[in-house]
C-alpha cells in the first residue's frame, strides 16, 4: 500500500511524522524511530529565551563570588562551554547524519532578531524544513487581536527572508480567524501550518497556595479540534497542513488525511507505547486502506475537508444546533 | 632577532605557562596565591595542550602539598620532568620532601608565589617569609621581580636545574607579580626547544629508577659514613652558580634579555646602594632612574641568585665606589642578629675580603631593614626614605619601611607626598564590587590598550576581605616606558566609582590629583548629582578641580538586558571620556574584546555586551561644577559612637581602609583580638531586604534558622518589655503553649542583612487572599534602612530568652541568641546557618578550632569578626591553627580542658572541708547535660567563688582561677571538604579513633570554596570544578561510612535546606554524645553555579535524589542493643540527573562532552542508588534487642 505523502515540498513515505518532543534528543532514539517507520521528525524546539537567559546566566555565574582576592571565579573555564544553540545545531547536524529520513528544525520564540539568526543556523547545519512555534500568550490587554496576528506574520516573513527551505508554522487555535490568518500566512510565504499547539496548561496546588508546571500528555478527543480545522484549512489553503495533539492510532491519522492533513504528528503515543508505536500504526493503517479497497493514501488525502465532505456543516455552527438537540432527546 | 610576541598575562600564567612545557608532570595542590598556576597548566592539559616534547603533561591534584611534593619526588625519581606550584604554608609542608631531592641531586623546579607564614595571624599576601624557610634545604633559589622575569625565571630556573642537578625554587612576589597583569614578551615553543637541552633530559631519564638497571636510592647511614657522604656533594654547590651564568646568557642569545646573578643598576659609582630582591626591587629600580638622572651617586643590585648565593658575583655586581649598603629584606626573623640577606650580604664583604676578591679599599656600611611584610605597601617615597637613611651621618641600622613604629621606633620615617609620577603615565583607579564585574572588564581594558597600542600596561586589583558585598579597587597604568611602579597608585588621572553607594563610604577621591576625571555609575542625573554628593565629596571635587561624568548604567544594563552587571557600560564610558585612544577607535576595539572573551560561549553573549556598549554613550553626561558648596550632610561615621574603644582607634580605621596608617602601638602583640566586632561594620550591602508581616506569620522561626548572617531573627518576650518601642516596631501575641502569654517579633538586622532572599524563601506563610504576599516579602532598603534600623536597636534591647526554658528543636533554637553573627560570608551562603546554630546551642561555653578556608576568612578575617558574646559576656572562643591540623588542634582543646577540670576537682577534694562537701560533691558530680544543668552549675560555681573570695591558699587561689572549666566545655573542630576529606583526613582519623569528647563539623560544598572551586575527594561524580575540568570519574568519598567503622564515633549526615529538624536533632546529639562526633553538613556553595537565593531549594534536590542521604549514628543506641543507625532520609525520589542538571557544575559537562556526562551521570546515578542501597541495608541490620531499626 502506498502511503506516501508531499509535505513542505517533502516527499514523505508515509504521513506519520514525530513531532517536538524529548524523544528527538538522542540520535539513537531518532535512529530507532526511523526503522519503525516515522517519515520524518521535528527535533526538540530551540526557545530563545532560554538561550538569551542562559547568556545572562552565564554572566552572572562568571562574576557570582568574585571579588575576592583568593578566587577570581568559582567554576572551570572550559573550552565548549557555550551558551548559545551551538548544542542544537551539533545536534541537528549528528541527526542529519545518522538517519535518512528529513529532519525539521523548531524554534521558538518571541522576537523578530533571534528567530532569523537561529533560522539560518539551522538551515546552514542541514534542516530540511523548520517548524516556527509562535506560543504568543496576549496577556497585555493594550495588545489587540490584530497586533497578535501582525507579530506573527513579522516573524514568518522574517523567517522566510532569511532560510531558503520551507518554513511550516505551528499555531494555536484561539485566532479570531484561523482562515484569513492562513490566508495572510501564506500571502508571505508559509510553506505550512502545523494544528496545534497545545499550551502547557499548569496546575494549581491547593496545599501550597502555588501554581504548579503540569505536563499532560495528549489524548485522542483532542483531535477533533484539530480535524475540524484542517477540513476548514484544506480547502482554501496550498499550504500543507499538519495534524498535532491526539492523533494516537491509524483511525486518527487516516480521520487527520481525509480531513486534509499532509502529515500527522505523533507524541504522546510514542512516549507511552515507544518508537514501535509507528510500525504498528503504518500496518493498521495499511490494512484498513487495503480492507476498505483504497488504491492509495493520496486518494483519501482532504476527502472530507469542508470542500469535499458530504456534510459539510457538520464541521460548522448547525453541527453544534443538532448535537444540543440530540441532547435533549 | 625577530619582534617577539608581546602577551598581557599575569605573573602566575607567565610563569606556568612556561612551566607546562618544559615539564612532563605536575603534582598540585590549590595555596593562595599559586593556585591559578595549576589551574592554568590542569586547564592546559584538559585541552590536550603539549609540552615542547608534543605530550600533554599529566596535572594531578594531590591532598595536600606534602602529597604533592612526594608525587613530584617520585615522579622525578622515575626520571620525569616534574614540577609543582605552591606557597607559604605549601611550600613548609615540602620540606622533608625538599631535603631528600636535593640531596639526590635531582634536577626539579618548584614555582612559587611567595606568600606570609602565618604566625600571629594569618595573611593570604606576599612576603619573603616562605622562601626563607626553605633556605637550608639545599634547593637553589631565583627570584623574579616582574611578570616578564617570572616568565623568563620560569624557563632559566629549568635549564640550571638541569646542567647543575641542584634543585630549583623559582619563587616571585604572591600578589605583587603573581596577579599583576603586565605586558610581556612571550617566549615561543622553539625558544624553549632551544634553551632545555635534550641531551640534559635524557640524562635526568637515565638517573631515574628503573628495574631495566636497578640501583638502590635512600639507604640509611651510620655515624661511620654520612657525614663523609653529606660532604661529597660540595662541588655541585661550588658549580651551581657558574651553570646558572651560563643558562642566563644562553637565554640572552635566544631571547635577547639578559639578567645576572645579581643585576645592578645604577650609577657606576655610586655610593649608596640598596640590595634586595623581588618586586620591590622595581620600584627601587624605577627611584634609581630618577635619582640618578638628577646626578645622584645612587643604585641597587638586585639579587636574583639567593641560594647558592655566590659571593664573587655580588662582588663583581656591587660598584667599588659604594660606601654604604642598605639590604632589605620582606621577612622577619625574631631573634636573629639580622634578616637573612641582611646577614648574607655582611658575611660576603667578609668573606671576600679574607677570600682577597674585595673590591673596596674599605669595606661598606652595610644596614638592613625589613620592608613589605604580607604586601605592605613599598613604594617611591619609602626607597627614597632608605637612601636618605644611608646619607644621614649615622645610618639607622635594623630599620623598617612602610610602617609607622612608634613602640621600638625602628621605622624610618617617609615623606607620605614623595611621588615621582611621571605625566607620561595614564593611572587610573577604579572602585567596584566583585559582583559587578568590575576587575573583568578592567583586565579587559588594560588588554586592549597593552596588545592593541604600543603602551605598556599593567593592572594590579586589591580586594577586600568580604566575599559578600566585596570591594574592589582596580590601578591600571599605561605608559610609553616598562612600567616599574611595583606599588598602588596614589595620584589617579582619572577615577571611577562603580557603584553609587561608595560615594558615602569611601575615601574614592583621595586617589585624585588636581585636574582628574571623575566618573561616577549614579541614579541621579547630571543635573541633580551635585546635591546628592557629601560635603567631603564637593569639597574634594572643587579643591582638585576635577572634572566629573555620570551615567546611570545600572538603568542601562537593565534596559540592554545585561542585568545587574554595569561593567561594560562603565568600560566604555572610560574609554570614551579618558581620551586613551581615539573614541570610535576604543568602541571598536572593546566590541573586537568582547568577541574575544565571550566569542567561544556564544553570540548570545557578545550580542548583551555589544547593546550595552551601543546604550551607553547617550547615557554618559558630564557634570557642569557649581560655584558652591551646596552638601547639608557629610559622610556618616565609620562605627557608631557606642562602639568600645578599640573599634574606634583602631578597627574603624581598618574598615575605612586606611589600617596602612595604624601605628605599630594600636596592634595587640600576640594577634589576640576582642570578639563580637562585625556588630560595628554597618555595610548596608542589600538593595532589597525582608519586611515582615506578622499578621500572616505561623511562628516557625524557619527565617531565623536559614539566614546565613544572622540577620533576621526571632525573639518572645515579657508584653512589658514593649515599653518605648519605636512606632513602627511590629510585635504580635505569641502563638504556642510554651511562652503562653508572651509577645513574638521577627525582625530584620537592615544594615547587615545581604539581601539574599533565603529567609523569604524558606517563609511558609502565605496570604490567602493573595499567595504572591508572604510574611515575609523583599523590600527596598533604602526607605526601610532608618526605621529598621531603630527597630533593630530595640529588638537587641529587648531581654534574651531564659535558655533553661526553651526547647531545643528547630523553632526554640531559634529564640537563642546567635553568637555568630554579620559574618562577611557569600550572600546566601550554605555553611554559616550551621555555625551560627552551633553558636545558639552551645557558643557560651564552646572552644572552636577552624581550618583554614572560607570558614576561617569569614570566620576571623579582620577588621571585624562575627563570633559575639553574650549580656554575660560569653562566647565562642575561636582560633585558626592551620589547614591540615584542625581536629588535633581541637583535640588539644579537649585535652586541655579535661587535665583543667581535673585540677580543679582535685583541689576541691583539697578544700571540701572549707567548701562543704555538698557544694562540692554537687559541683563534682553535677549532670550538665541541659541547659538546666549547666546553668545549675555556673549558679554552683558562683557560690564557689564567693566562698573562695579572699581565700589566700594556693589551691583557693588556682580554683578561683580555674572554677569556670567545672562547667562543661563544648569543643568543636570547625573546617570544609578540603580540610576533612584531603589535607586533613589523616589527623581527623585519629581523633575519631581516640574517641575523646570532640565534636568535628564539616562544611561540606564538595569544593575548596576558599581557592576558587578546586576538587576534593567530596566532589561529586560527574561534577566538573577545577583541576577535575573533565568531569569527575570517581564517586565522592563517603567520610562518614568510613566514620561509623569505628563504631564509636558519633556520626551525623546533616542538610538544614531539605530536612532542619534532623540538623537541630544531630547538633544537640553530636554535643551530647561524650565520645568524639562528626557531623557533615551539605553546604550549598556558590562554586556549584547557581543563584544562591535557590540554595535551599538545591539541599532538597540532592537529599530526594539518594546523593545526600540524612542520617544519625549514634553509638549509644548499639550500647542499648539498637541499631545505631537512623536514616532520617526517605529512598530517592528523584533521579540523580534530575538534581544535577540544576546546577552549572553538573551541567557544564553535558555541554563540553555530552558522551563523556551521559556517561558519568549513569556511573552517578548507579553509585547513588548502591550507596543509598548501602545504609538501607545498615539500618536494618540487626544489633540484638531491637530486631531493626527505623526508616523515617
Amino acid at each position: 500500500m502506498d502511503l506516501k505523502t508531499q509535505y513542505l515540498g517533502l516527499e514523505l513515505a508515509n504521513p506519520i511524522v514525530v513531532g517536538a518532543c524529548p524523544l528527538g534528543t538522542s540520535v539513537d532514539s531518532i535512529r530507532d524511530l526511523e526503522a519503525a517507520g516515522a517519515a520524518a521528525i521535528v527535533l526538540p524546539s530551540l526557545f530563545e529565551e532560554e538561550i538569551m537567559a542562559a547568556a545572562r546566566t552565564a554572566m552572572e555565574i562568571e562574576s557570582a563570588g568574585a571579588g575576592f582576592a583568593e578566587a577570581g571565579s568559582y567554576l572551570p573555564n572550559p573550552d565548549g562551554y557555550h551558551i548559545g544553540p551551538g548544542q542544537y545545531l551539533d545536534h541537528l547536524e549528528a541527526v542529519k547524519a545518522a538517519v535518512k529520513i528529513p529532519v525539521i528544525g523548531s524554534l521558538n520564540g518571541t522576537s523578530v532578531g533571534g528567530w532569523t539568526n537561529y533560522s539560518k543556523k539551522m538551515e546552514n547545519a542541514g534542516a530540511d524544513a523548520l517548524e516556527l512555534n509562535t506560543y504568543l500568550l496576549p496577556f497585555e490587554s493594550d495588545e489587540t487581536g490584530a497586533e497578535v496576528e501582525q507579530r506573527t506574520i513579522d516573524i514568518v516573513a522574517a523567517v522566510k527572508e532569511a532560510v531558503s527551505i520551507p518554513v511550516s508554522v505551528k499555531l494555536s487555535p484561539f485566532f479570531s480567524s484561523l482562515p484569513n490568518l492562513a490566508k495572510r500566512l501564506e500571502a508571505i510565504g508559509a510553506d505550512g501550518l502545523v494544528m496545534f499547539n497545545r499550551f502547557y496548561q499548569p496546575d494549581i496546588d491547593i496545599e501550597n497556595l502555588d501554581v504548579v508546571p503540569n505536563l499532560r500528555l495528549s489524548t485522542a478527543d483532542e483531535l477533533r479540534l484539530r480535524l475540524r480545522w484542517l477540513a476548514v484549512l484544506s480547502a482554501q489553503t496550498r499550504m500543507s497542513l499538519a495534524a498535532t495533539g491526539g492523533a494516537h492510532s491509524a483511525v486518527d491519522v487516516i480521520k487527520a488525511v481525509m480531513c486534509g492533513a499532509h502529515s500527522v504528528q505523533m507524541v504522546s503515543a510514542l512516549l507511552i507505547h515507544g518508537p514501535d508505536h509507528i510500525g504498528r500504526t503504518l500496518d493498521a493503517m495499511r490494512f484498513w486502506l487495503t480492507d476498505h479497497e483504497y488504491e492509495n493514501l493520496a486518494q483519501m488525502q482532504g476527502s472530507l475537508s469542508l470542500a469535499k465532505a458530504e456534510n459539510p456543516k457538520a464541521f460548522a455552527r448547525a453541527n453544534y444546533m443538532k448535537m444540543l438537540d440530540s441532547w435533549e432527546m | 632577532m625577530a619582534k617577539p610576541r608581546t602577551v598581557m598575562i599575569d605573573g602566575n600564567e607567565a610563569t606556568a605557562s612556561v612551566a607546562h612545557r618544559i615539564n612532563d608532570v605536575c603534582a598540585i595542590y590549590p595555596i593562595t596565591p599559586s593556585s591559578n598556576m595549576g589551574e592554568f597548566a590542569d586547564e592546559w592539559s584538559a585541552r590536550g595542550q603539549t609540552n615542547i616534547w608534543n605530550t600533554v603533561p599529566d596535572v594531578i591534584e594531590m591532598q595536600s602539598e606534602g602529597g604533592a611534593s612526594a608525587a613530584v619526588h617520585g615522579s622525578l625519581q622515575a626520571g620525569a620532568l616534574t614540577t609543582t606550584f605552591t606557597a607559604s604554608q605549601g611550600l613548609l609542608l615540602m620540606i622533608p620532601t625538599m631535603y631528600k631531592i636535593a640531596g639526590e641531586l635531582t634536577s626539579a623546579v618548584f614555582h612559587v608565589s611567595a606568600r606570609t607564614l602565618a604566625t600571629h595571624a594569618l595573611s593570604i599576601f606576599g612576603d619573603h617569609s616562605d622562601i626563607n624557610a626553605v633556605r637550608p634545604t639545599g634547593w637553589g633559589l631565583l627570584c623574579s621581580g616582574s611578570v616578564q622575569e617570572a616568565h623568563d625565571m620560569a624557563c632559566i630556573s629549568q635549564q640550571a636545574t638541569l646542567s647543575s642537578r641542584i634543585p630549583f625554587v623559582h619563587f616571585f612576589d604572591g600578589f605583587r607579580t603573581s596577579h599583576e597583569v603586565a605586558k610581556i614578551d612571550y617566549i615561543e615553543d622553539d625558544d624553549l626547544r632551544a634553551l632545555i637541552d635534550d641531551e640534559l633530559v635524557r640524562k635526568h631519564r637515565e638517573r631515574g629508577l628503573s628495574p631495566d638497571h636497578p640501583v638502590v636510592r635512600g639507604t640509611s647511614q651510620n655515624p661511620d659514613t654520612f657525614f663523609q657522604a653529606r660532604e661529597a656533594i660540595n662541588g655541585f654547590y661550588d658549580a651551581c652558580p657558574q651553570h646558572v651564568v651560563n643558562a642566563m646568557e644562553a637565554f640572552e642569545k635566544q631571547v635577547g634579555r639578559a639578567y645576572k646573578l645579581f643585576d645592578y643598576v645604577g650609577d657606576p659609582e655610586a655610593e649608596r646602594v640598596i640590595v634586595i630582591m623581588g618586586s620591590g626591587a622595581e620600584a627601587v629600580h624605577e627611584l634609581v632612574d630618577h635619582l640618578t638622572a638628577q646626578g645622584e651617586k645612587v643604585g641597587v643590585v638586585k639579587v636574583r641568585l639567593y641560594r647558592p648565593f655566590s659571593v664573587k658575583h655580588l662582588m663583581e655586581a656591587l660598584p667599588k665606589t659604594t660606601k654604604r649598603i642598605a639590604v632589605l629584606d620582606r621577612t622577619k626573623e625574631p631573634g636573629a642578629i639580622a634578616e637573612p640577606l641582611h646577614m648574607d650580604i655582611v658575611h660576603a664583604l667578609a668573606e671576600a675580603r679574607s677570600l682577597g676578591i674585595s673590591p673596596f679599599a674599605t669595606d661598606p656600611l652595610v644596614v638592613g631593614g625589613r620592608y613589605g611584610l604580607s604586601s605592605k605597601e613599598f613604594n617611591d617615597g619609602m626607597v627614597k626614605a632608605i637612601f636618605d637613611n644611608l646619607a644621614a651621618d649615622q645610618p639607622r641600622n635594623h630599620f623598617t619601611v612602610g610602617i609607622v613604629d612608634d613602640v621600638t621606633h625602628l621605622s624610618l620615617p617617609v615623606d607620605d607626598d614623595y611621588d615621582i609620577a611621571s605625566d607620561k603615565v595614564f593611572r587610573g583607579v577604579f572602585f567596584g564590587l566583585g559582583a559587578d564585574g568590575t576587575v573583568g572588564a578592567n583586565k579587559n581594558s588594560i588588554k586592549i590598550i597593552g596588545e592593541e597600542t604600543d603602551n605598556f600596561a599593567q593592572g594590579y586589583f586589591v580586594y577586600d576581605s568580604k566575599k559578600a558585598g566585596a570591594v574592589t579597587i582596580s590601578h591600571l597604568r599605561f605608559g610609553p616606558k616598562p612600567i616599574r611602579s611595583s606599588y598602588l597608585i596614589r595620584k589617579a588621572k582619572f577615577v571611577a566609582c562603580h557603584q553609587w553607594v561608595f560615594v558615602e563610604k569611601l575615601d574614592m577621591l583621595a586617589y585624585a590629583q588636581p585636574g582628574a576625571t571623575f566618573l561616577l555609575n549614579s541614579p541621579f542625573g547630571a543635573d541633580e548629582i551635585w546635591d546628592q554628593f557629601p560635603r567631603e565629596v564637593q569639597e574634594d571635587i572643587k579643591a582638585k578641580g576635577l572634572k566629573v561624568y555620570c551615567i546611570d548604567a545600572t538603568r542601562v544594563a537593565n534596559e540592554t538586558g545585561m542585568g545587574r552587571r554595569t561593567n561594560t557600560i562603565m568600560q566604555t564610558c572610560f574609554f570614551a571620556i579618558s581620551g586613551i585612544l581615539p573614541r570610535d577607535e576604543a568602541i571598536a576595539k572593546i566590541k573586537y574584546a568582547i568577541k574575544k572573551t565571550y566569542g567561544n560561549k556564544g553570540d548570545e553573549i557578545v550580542q548583551l555586551n555589544y547593546n550595552a556598549v551601543d546604550g551607553t554613550l547617550a547615557n554618559l553626561h558630564e557634570v557642569t561644577i557649581p560655584a558652591e558648596i551646596t552638601a547639608k550632610t557629610s559622610r556618616p561615621p565609620i562605627v557608631s559612637k557606642n562602639a568600645p574603644e578599640l573599634v574606634q582607634r583602631v578597627t574603624s580605621v581598618m574598615i575605612a581602609g586606611k589600617g596602612d596608617l595604624l601605628p605599630v602601638s594600636a596592634f595587640p602583640v600576640d594577634g589576640t583580638w576582642p570578639t563580637a566586632t562585625t556588630r560595628w561594620e554597618k555595610r548596608n550591602i542589600a538593595i532589597d531586604i525582608p519586611v515582615w508581616d506578622e499578621n500572616l506569620c505561623i511562628q516557625c522561626n524557619k527565617c531565623a534558622l536559614v539566614c546565613p548572617h544572622a540577620a533576621i531573627r526571632a525573639k518572645v518576650y515579657d508584653p512589658a518589655a514593649l515599653e518605648g518601642a519605636p512606632a513602627t516596631f511590629k510585635s504580635v501575641d505569641y502563638k504556642a503553649k510554651d511562652f503562653a502569654g508572651k509577645k513574638y517579633t521577627i525582625q530584620v538586622a537592615p544594615e547587615d542583612c545581604t539581601g539574599c532572599q533565603l529567609c523569604v524563601r524558606v517563609c511558609p506563610a502565605k496570604d490567602k487572599s493573595n499567595p504572591k504576599h508572604k510574611s515575609l516579602d523583599m523590600a527596598p532598603q533604602m526607605p526601610l534602612r532608618e526605621p529598621e534600623r531603630i527597630n533593630y536597636d530595640f529588638f537587641l534591647s529587648l531581654p534574651e530568652v531564659d535558655r533553661t526554658q526553651v526547647k531545643l528543636d528547630v523553632k526554640g533554637s531559634q529564640f537563642l541568641q546567635p553568637l555568630f553573627e554579620y559574618s562577611g560570608a557569600c550572600e546566601g551562603c550554605g555553611e554559616t546557618p550551621y555555625v551560627k546554630l552551633l553558636t545558639q546551642l552551645f557558643g557560651d561555653r564552646a572552644l572552636i578550632g577552624n581550618a583554614t578556608g572560607c570558614s576561617s576568612i569569614y570566620g576571623g578575617n579582620l577588621p571585624t569578626t562575627p563570633y559575639a558574646v553574650n549580656a554575660d559576656g560569653r562566647g565562642p572562643a575561636w582560633n585558626n591553627s592551620l589547614f591540615e591540623d584542625t581536629a588535633e588542634f581541637t583535640l588539644g582543646f579537649r585535652l586541655a580542658v579535661d587535665q583543667t577540670r581535673k585540677r580543679a576537682i582535685r583541689m576541691l577534694k583539697n578544700l571540701s572541708a572549707d567548701l562543704g562537701d555538698t557544694l562540692v560533691g554537687e559541683l563534682i558530680n553535677a549532670d550538665q547535660t541541659s541547659e538546666v544543668g549547666i546553668a545549675a552549675q555556673r549558679e554552683r560555681v558562683k557560690a564557689l567563688r564567693a566562698k573562695l573570695a579572699g581565700k589566700t591558699g594556693t589551691d583557693a587561689v588556682n580554683l578561683a582561677h580555674m572554677a569556670d572549666f567545672l562547667v562543661r566545655k563544648s569543643i568543636w573542630g570547625v573546617g570544609g571538604d578540603g580540610w576533612a576529606y584531603d589535607i586533613g583526613y589523616g589527623g581527623l582519623d585519629h581523633v575519631l579513633a581516640m574517641g575523646r569528647d570532640v565534636n568535628l563539623l564539616v562544611l561540606d560544598t564538595g569544593v575548596y570554596s576558599n581557592t576558587g572551586g578546586q576538587a576534593s575527594k567530596a566532589t561529586p561524580m560527574a561534577a566538573t570544578a577545577k583541576f577535575a575540568m573533565g568531569g569527575k570519574s570517581i564517586t565522592k568519598k563517603d567520610l562518614g561510612l568510613m566514620a561509623m567503622a569505628y563504631g564509636h564515633v558519633y556520626v551525623a549526615q546533616v542538610a538544614f535546606g531539605a530536612k532542619d529538624s534532623q540538623t537541630v536533632n544531630a547538633f544537640n546529639e553530636a554535643e551530647s554524645y561524650p565520645g568524639t562526633s562528626i557531623i557533615i553538613a551539605y553546604s550549598h556553595c556558590i562554586a556549584h553555579g547557581y543563584n544562591l537565593a535557590d540554595g535551599l531549594d538545591h539541599q532538597t534536590a540532592i537529599v530526594d535524589s539518594g546523593a545526600w542521604p540524612l542520617y544519625r549514628f549514634d553509638p549509644r543506641r548499639a550500647a542499648m542493643g539498637e541499631n545505631p543507625l537512623k536514616l532520617d532520609s526517605k529512598p530517592p525520589k528523584i533521579a540523580f540527573e534530575q538534581f544535577a542538571n540544576t546546577e552549572t557544575r553538573f551541567r557544564m559537562l553535558q555541554k563540553t562532552n555530552p558522551e563523556r556526562a551521559k556517561k558519568l551521570m549513569i556511573d552517578a546515578q548507579r553509585a547513588v542508588t548502591a550507596r543509598f542501597d548501602v545504609y538501607k541495608q545498615l539500618a536494618s541490620l540487626s544489633y540484638g534487642s531491637d530486631g531493626g531499626s527505623e526508616t523515617n
